[in-house]
């Protein structure tokens, strides 16, 4: 069986990059900047494990797997923020949270 | 306190009393260096006291008769406030012009002149809640300023020249050079001396402090502004007469101005109404004549002078102390009168004090005056005719001011006494030194350092006397016998001349104080500090201020916006690192 060549799964990461970013920036509410911030995260978890399977060595499990980790905590810490920011400002549109400025 | 304050001057007096008769009969200087102050390449000035002659005439004239005046303070100073800050200023005043006696070398003798200086505007101010006050303070410390100025610009001519400012190393270095028919270095540095002492010591054009000085209480007029301090720029001459004998035009000078300054502040002392000013006016007048005597080459004359005019004029201006005393404050003239019946003992020693004062002999001044005066006929014959016109004058207004004070019949409203005795002794005293002080034949001790000037002519004493005797007649006439003449000849405009001092005070204000201060409220003031100074420092904040505006606007709150610059500054990043050749 042939094979499915490295660079579809590279573009298909970047793809899915630049999308989280796109929704990360123009995306209104919080929870959705946020499920955008977990997309890229995975994305970059997918061009670790293409290339661990390309080169036969097994660092980029471990690198997923600490993204993974990493990605659990802070989606853990991010949505204690959301709550509390729920609660004071009864919106989740970031563009109304805006009061630390000059 | 007066324990302190007086016991300190009464333990110098005797001490001076004492080291002269150790160390008579004073042939040599006796000079005592105590430390090193400036070394500065081949410039050596120590802190070098000396007395010599001269330095014995002045000790005891700033002493002695500094005793008595701060015996006399302690009865006039009774009841007011500050009476210790007074007694502190007065013997500040006695150490610096002590230094000033002492010193060895100009340098030292600065430093008193300036202590000296000091002392006076402190003393002058020292009912500093009285705006006058203040202002007269002022003006002499600042008048004073503008002849220091000459002062220093001729000490540093000096240093340039010399390399020294010792007497006796100058008097060495000095002598060997011929005398200076020209003007040049040495006619400079005496000319530029000669600058300060007409500041100190009231000559015109910088006497215009000494009459405002009289804001001060009596005593300090009695001391400082009649025996010790205006008579330092005297001292200074005399003591530089090393100097002034090689430098014939600078003595010319010194005459000239003596001679001008005493006709001037003459006149102006004939319309005077405070008794204070006239005699002010008087000691200006009499400071003009020992320059006089100094320029014509008669010092010894010059400083016997110093002292005869020590003794009187401090005992007229502390029996007009003691009238003011009397009087509860009042100072006018036209509000005395009588006061010979309530105060027996002031008038029998005002009296001997204008007598002395008159030249009439056998009293001291005559002595003095004589000696100055005949000096100056051998020097020029129209200075001695001046000299004695001037003495004339004299003889008028001390004796005007005499019987408006003394005859008639009393005008005022007050009550007048006698003065305490701690007042009354002094004046005693002092009357006792304007008699007899003629006797201390002050023009033979200083032989030795100042060759005596050849003159006894009996038609010129006789006609200084009669000049003296006229002036007295002529003021018994219009203020004794006629009070009406007085009265008829106050309207001429020659007489609102004199009355207003020829206008002098409003001459400087507006030639030279009214320019400067606009000077420096428009200019400096104006232009300078708020448009130069004000606008570079604030321009500097506004800008950073504004740069900061900018950069402000980064901080918008908004988390799209930060979430834009973390990618576009990771954007940078990647492109600059890619563009390095990546990370490897």
């Amino acid at each position: 069986m042939h094979q499915v060549p490295l660079s579809w799964y590279l573009i298909l990461s970047a793809i899915l990059f630049a999308l989280g970013v796109a929704g990360f920036l123009y995306r209104r509410s919080i929870i959705t900047v946020f499920m955008s911030i977990e997309l890229m995260l995975n994305a970059v978890n997918l061009t670790f494990i293409s290339f661990s399977y390309q080169l036969r060595q097994v660092d980029g499990h471990i690198y997923a797997f600490f993204v993974m980790v990493v990605a659990a905590a802070e989606a853990a810490v991010g949505l204690a923020i959301i709550l509390t920011v729920f609660k004071n400002r009864s919106t989740l549109q970031i563009d109304e949270i805006d009061s630390m400025k000059l | 306190m007066n324990v302190i304050a007086v016991g300190s001057v009464a333990a110098s007096f005797a001490y001076v009393l004492w080291v002269l008769s150790a160390l008579y009969p004073m042939a040599a200087v006796h000079t005592e260096s105590y430390f090193s102050w400036i070394q500065s390449g081949n410039l050596h000035i120590g802190f070098d006291l000396s007395v010599d002659r001269l330095s014995a005439v002045m000790l005891l004239v700033v002493t002695g008769v500094g005793l008595l005046i701060h015996i006399y303070s302690v009865g006039y100073m009774a009841h007011e406030d500050g009476y210790v800050r007074f007694f502190s200023y007065m013997n500040l005043f006695m150490f610096f012009m002590l230094l000033l006696v002492l010193a060895s070398n100009f340098l030292l003798l600065f430093v008193g002149w300036e202590g000296v200086g000091l002392c006076s505007y402190l003393l002058i101010g020292f009912y500093f809640l009285e705006n006058f006050a203040n202002d007269a303070g002022k003006k002499a410390f600042i008048v004073n300023r503008i002849g220091d100025f000459g002062f220093l610009l001729g000490m540093l001519l000096l240093v340039v020249t010399f390399h020294t400012l010792d007497f006796g190393r100058l008097a060495a270095a000095i002598s060997p050079l011929g005398i200076e028919v020209h003007a040049g270095v040495l006619t400079t540095i005496a000319l530029l001396l000669f600058a300060g002492a007409i500041g100190k010591s009231a000559q015109f054009p910088l006497y215009v402090w000494l009459p405002d000085a009289m804001a001060g209480p009596t005593p300090v007029s009695a001391f400082i502004h009649a025996a010790t301090m205006v008579t330092a720029g005297v001292y200074m001459v005399a003591r530089a007469s090393f100097l002034y004998s090689h430098t014939p035009i600078a003595l010319h000078v010194v005459a000239i101005v003596g001679l001008f300054t005493a006709a001037f502040a003459a006149t102006i002392g004939l319309a005077q109404n405070d008794i204070k000013k006239v005699y002010a006016y008087s000691t200006v007048s009499q400071l003009g004549y020992m320059f006089l005597g100094l320029g014509v080459g008669a010092y010894s004359a010059g400083i016997f002078h110093i002292m005869t005019h020590a003794f009187f004029k401090a005992l007229l201006f502390l029996g007009a102390g003691a009238v003011i005393h009397a009087l509860s404050g009042e100072q006018d003239l036209r509000h005395m009168g009588g006061l010979r019946k309530a105060m027996p003992i002031t008038f029998i020693t005002l009296l001997a004090a204008s007598l002395s004062i008159s030249g009439i002999p056998p009293f001291a001044g005559y002595f003095s005056k004589d000696a100055i005066l005949l000096a100056a006929y051998h020097y020029a014959p129209w200075m001695y005719w001046i000299g004695t016109i001037t003495a004339g004058l004299t003889a008028f207004y001390i004796f005007r001011a005499f019987f408006l004070a003394f005859a008639g019949n009393y005008r005022g409203h007050h009550h007048p006494h006698e003065a305490p005795a701690s007042m009354t002794i002094p004046l005693i005293v002092l009357a006792v030194l304007s008699i007899g002080g003629g006797y201390l034949n002050v023009t033979k001790w200083l032989l030795p350092m100042y060759p005596a000037v050849e003159g006894e002519n009996t038609a010129l004493v006789a006609l200084s006397i009669l000049a003296g005797v006229l002036g007295i007649v002529i003021a018994a006439v219009m203020y004794w016998f006629k009070p009406s003449i007085a009265a008829s000849m106050k309207e001429g405009p020659l007489y609102r001349l004199i009355y207003n001092k020829y206008y002098v005070d409003e001459i400087y204000s507006a030639l030279i104080v009214k320019p400067i201060e606009l000077f420096s409220r428009f200019v400096l003031w104006k232009g300078v500090d708020e448009i130069l100074v004000d606008g570079a420092v604030d321009g500097g904040s506004r800008q950073i201020r504004g740069i900061g505006a900018i950069l402000r606007r980064m901080q918008s709150g908004e988390i799209r916006n930060y979430a834009a610059w973390v990618m576009t500054g990771s954007l940078i990043l990647l492109i600059i690192l890619g563009l390095a050749g990546g990370s490897r």
